[in-house]
């Protein structure tokens, strides 16, 4: 038992302090930690669809939805809808920091849920939104 | 009486106008000298400055800078939201650097309702404003080049058409 604590606890090192495993799958860490996360919160949950995080993306909640700052596009870059601030592409392949960060990323996951659908967002509906980011070629 | 007193002190050093100009300008409101510290704070920069330019402390007096990060969660109709640790560290960098020329006992959320903002603006036509090269009041650098290193020398205003 002590020995294969030791391997996993090894093993989640080195899939942390390697930067090209890290930059091979990018939010691929972060998708093991929603994919958890998703288990406890719905018991028949099997896996996420980059499909549905698409339509997550585009889906309006009243006047607004993620693309109203973020534009249509995850390549390009958004504007902030009230401040005009340059916002940086969401795709990791349009944008290398992208996903790299995860308190970053449950940040702005909490500010921008509670703007745009004015609750938090589920695990389910993160890991699927990162699913599309990390599709999106 | 305390007052009185260094009004009495100052009558009698001759310098009542001197102190009467520095402490009423502006209804007591007004921004601080300088409005950005020589040492800045890379966590303020940042955040701060993710959805708008990062505001100089000396902009606002301590007891607003307060009420603001007290409030991020509905930080003007968006949540801002910090960690408590993130949140502790901008506060004492906004409040040990907030003006330190604001002598009313009011605490405004926004610096364009500050007396010296609102006087310093006057001549503007609301118009320009709406521009979209400008955006709005709230965009300092639109028509202040140097406005992010605390630069908002009114000789190298620049509005632009």
């Amino acid at each position: 038992m002590n020995r294969i604590s030791l391997l996993l606890a090894a093993t989640a090192v080195l899939t942390i302090a390697s930067p090209s495993a890290l930059a091979a799958q990018p939010g691929s860490a972060l998708l093991d930690t929603y994919h958890a996360a998703a288990m406890k919160e719905e018991p028949g949950f099997r896996d996420f669809s980059a499909r549905r995080g698409e339509q997550f993306f585009h889906a309006k909640h009243g006047d607004t939805s993620c693309a109203s700052c973020h534009t249509d596009n995850p390549k390009a870059g958004g504007k902030h809808a009230k401040t005009g601030k340059a916002i940086e592409p969401l795709a990791p392949v349009a944008n290398a920091k992208r996903l790299s960060d995860a308190a970053k990323v449950e940040k702005w996951f909490k500010r921008n849920c509670n703007d745009v659908l004015q609750r938090a967002c589920t695990a389910r509906e993160k890991g699927d939104f990162v699913a599309w980011l990390v599709s999106v070629k | 009486m305390k007052t009185l007193f260094s009004l009495i002190l100052s009558l009698a050093l001759g310098s009542t106008a001197a102190l009467a100009e520095s402490d009423n300008k502006y209804g007591g409101e007004n921004r601080g000298k300088p409005v950005l510290p020589s040492q800045s704070n890379h966590l303020w920069k940042q955040e701060c400055g993710s959805c708008h330019m990062a505001f100089a402390p000396g902009l606002l007096p301590a007891a607003s800078w307060r009420k603001v990060m007290s409030g991020l969660d509905k930080h003007f109709g968006a949540d801002a939201s910090l960690t408590p640790e993130e949140n502790r560290e901008i506060t004492a960098f906004l409040v040990s650097n907030a003006s330190n020329r604001w002598r009313a006992p009011t605490a405004p959320l926004r610096i364009t309702e500050t007396a010296w903002f609102q006087h310093k603006h006057r001549e503007l036509a609301p118009a320009i404003w709406k521009r979209a090269t400008v955006k709005g009041p709230a965009n300092c650098a639109a028509c202040h080049p140097g406005a992010d290193q605390g630069d908002f020398n009114e000789h190298r205003v620049r509005i632009p058409r």
